[in-house]
């Protein structure tokens, strides 16, 4: 992205009349770009306008509404059940980030070692990337409310005899363990690319210094792919503050409204008829979503130069 | 097919092409190759019990036992979830939101990224350009509550609807990885068709198009692959409970048919196929997409 800006600012002060091409105004290239702008407008900027705007009102979704000024964001923040969801949506994907990247590095590890089967391997690891997320939840729904029980019970392991997706305390478990395993596949192919990217002379010179593999993984591989980590912590992170429809498939939100997300509790304001308050909440939601993206934003122009 | 698909895509040849000369074959490692193969399960058991599930019969499924295998091999699972799912209906209307999806993400992304690459200096297209992507930060469920009102207005909420949201939506990407794409693209091929005397309509259909293609492919699958997997938009925008996608008329075996898991799991297989089945034959392009897409 930071690339196109180069390019914007390079192109933009010496060759201002374009030398090269000569064209009057060209009516194919608007008519290539104008219709989809106005559909892109009225699809996304509209909506997007719409919800700030009516953030700021006391509308139902319909009918007559007035302006309330910040009250929606007010009431908000002293609300438990909006507060819960954004600490459960945050540390949630905190937590999941962390499995997540642990799991896809040690991976993206192995699958570029010296192993047979590799392209077998790979292909198996990257199908959870490409099922409906909705439908593997509830597969897994199954699993743990059914299967992993009576697996429990015929070995006599107490905690699991009951289903976690039950227990209000455990039920977040089951969540962070699908949608790792949903998101797993992307990270891993991002830290397959940096990995083969690493020379490998450098491997070879720290093997004749007598490293091992786990020093020469925590003083080579670790170091040498800190922009992949980067990159892959923001991307999932920024993934995983959307969870939505696997949380759906397994939870549904609960027990009661232990697994809520921010996502959820928003899509609630259209049949509680809380639309302007739950705009208020999308407002805020948006703004913490944006600081990420512009974090992330800083990271990969740094990473450049 | 291996790796040198995920090479050609980073930048960093050189180095990679002498790795066989420095390093000729090392005997592979073998408990690293075992320990992965047994780490495939996690991928593997879910898939093992949505198929030995769906061809259980249904006293044999009441019994919920996920591990056990069918016997005997029964598809009575299928036909009622045909019924009960309208699977003639749903498969079709899925069908027609990722068409509508596939079509609309190569046609307009390539056109729009091809008008904003040619018109660069014009700051009317770069700021088009910034303004699409800025789109990739909006987060759905902020966009969602004002856009079922809308398409409602405009008598979208159906899924046609759907598939121009699922276009809009993923836009910003797809010009991004194609405008890249793009710059990269010899001057040369398009000052040709120029000199010969095409008009722009030409360029792009004779030059461009064709240019774009491996990219295009890309872009294409991926907006399959969401398309078709997703459950989030449909789920809000179509209003007609008859008009909905596989994987929200799936969510109907949560509640109502708890536990004929034959018929559920069935129908999970049904929904889940088409996309397994698009991978096998694509992951050239899946693998590469990704990353592209996460590399720029």
């Amino acid at each position: 992205m930071s690339l196109t800006t180069s390019d914007a600012t390079k192109s933009a002060a010496p060759a201002r009349p374009a030398p090269t091409r000569k064209r009057g105004p060209d009516r194919t290239h608007w008519l290539f770009l104008l219709p989809t702008l106005i559909v892109f407008t009225l699809c996304i900027a509209l909506p997007a306008v719409m919800g700030i705007f009516f953030s700021f009102t006391n509308s139902v979704g319909y009918g007559d509404w007035d302006f309330v000024g910040l009250a929606n964001y007010q009431l908000m923040f002293t609300d438990p059940a909006i507060m819960w969801s954004f600490g459960f949506t945050l540390g949630f994907s905190a937590v999941t980030v962390v499995v997540t990247n642990v799991i896809a590095f040690l991976l993206a590890v192995g699958l570029t070692s010296q192993i047979r089967g590799r392209v077998v391997l790979r292909t198996i690891f990257v199908i959870p990337m490409v099922v409906s997320p909705i439908i593997i939840a509830f597969v897994f729904q199954f699993l743990f409310a059914r299967s992993l029980p009576a697996a429990a019970q015929a070995v006599g392991f107490g905690p699991l005899e009951s289903s976690i997706l039950a227990d209000s305390d455990l039920a977040w478990i089951s969540i962070v363990i699908v949608t790792a395993w949903q998101a797993i596949p992307g990270t891993m192919l991002i830290y397959i690319a940096g990995l083969v990217a690493i020379p490998h002379d450098v491997y070879e010179a720290s093997s004749i210094d007598g490293a091992g593999p786990w020093k020469q993984l925590l003083t080579i591989t670790v170091p040498l792919m800190t922009g992949y980590i980067v990159i892959n912590v923001i991307l999932t992170f920024k993934n995983f503050l959307n969870a939505y429809d696997i949380i759906v498939g397994l939870t549904d939100g609960g027990p009661g409204t232990s697994t809520r997300t921010v996502a959820m509790t928003i899509f609630s304001g259209f049949t509680d008829g809380d639309y302007a308050y739950q705009m208020a909440t999308a407002t805020i939601f948006f703004l913490i979503t944006l600081a990420i993206a512009l974090v992330q934003l800083r990271l990969m122009r740094r990473k450049e130069k | 097919m291996s790796t040198p698909d995920l090479t050609s895509t980073s930048s960093t040849v050189p180095t990679r092409r002498s790795r066989p000369l420095i390093r000729p074959r090392r005997k592979f490692n073998l408990p690293l190759t075992i320990l992965l193969v047994v780490c495939t399960l996690t991928v593997l058991v879910p898939f093992f019990v949505t198929v030995s599930m769906a061809f259980k019969t249904g006293s044999q499924a009441v019994q919920g036992q996920a591990f056990t295998l069918p016997s005997p091999v029964s598809i009575e699972g299928f036909v009622e979830a045909w019924r009960l799912t309208d699977f003639p209906v749903s498969f079709a209307i899925s069908v027609f939101v990722s068409a509508i999806a596939v079509a609309g993400a190569v046609l307009i992304s390539t056109m729009a990224a091809y008008s904003i690459y040619a018109n660069w200096e014009r700051r009317f297209f770069r700021f088009a350009f910034f303004y699409i992507l800025a789109a990739m930060f909006l987060p759905f469920p902020v966009l969602a509550l004002s856009q079922i009102k809308l398409s409602g207005m405009v008598g979208l909420d159906t899924p046609l609807g759907v598939g121009i949201l699922h276009i809009m939506f993923h836009l910003g990407f797809n010009v991004l990885l194609l405008t890249t794409f793009l710059r990269n693209m010899p001057p040369a091929l398009e000052e040709a068709a120029r000199i010969d005397g095409a008009s722009t309509w030409q360029t792009f259909w004779r030059i461009i198009f064709p240019v774009l293609a491996p990219m295009s492919a890309t872009v294409g699958i991926f907006a399959f692959l969401f398309s078709w997997n997703d459950f989030m938009m449909p789920s809000m925008i179509i209003s007609d409970p008859s008009l909905q996608t596989l994987p929200v008329v799936n969510q109907l075996f949560q509640s109502q048919f708890s536990s004929n898991y034959h018929v559920s799991f069935a129908s999970y297989l049904m929904a889940l196929a088409p996309s397994i089945l698009v991978f096998v034959f694509t992951q050239r392009w899946v693998l590469s997409g990704v990353t592209q897409g996460a590399v720029k």
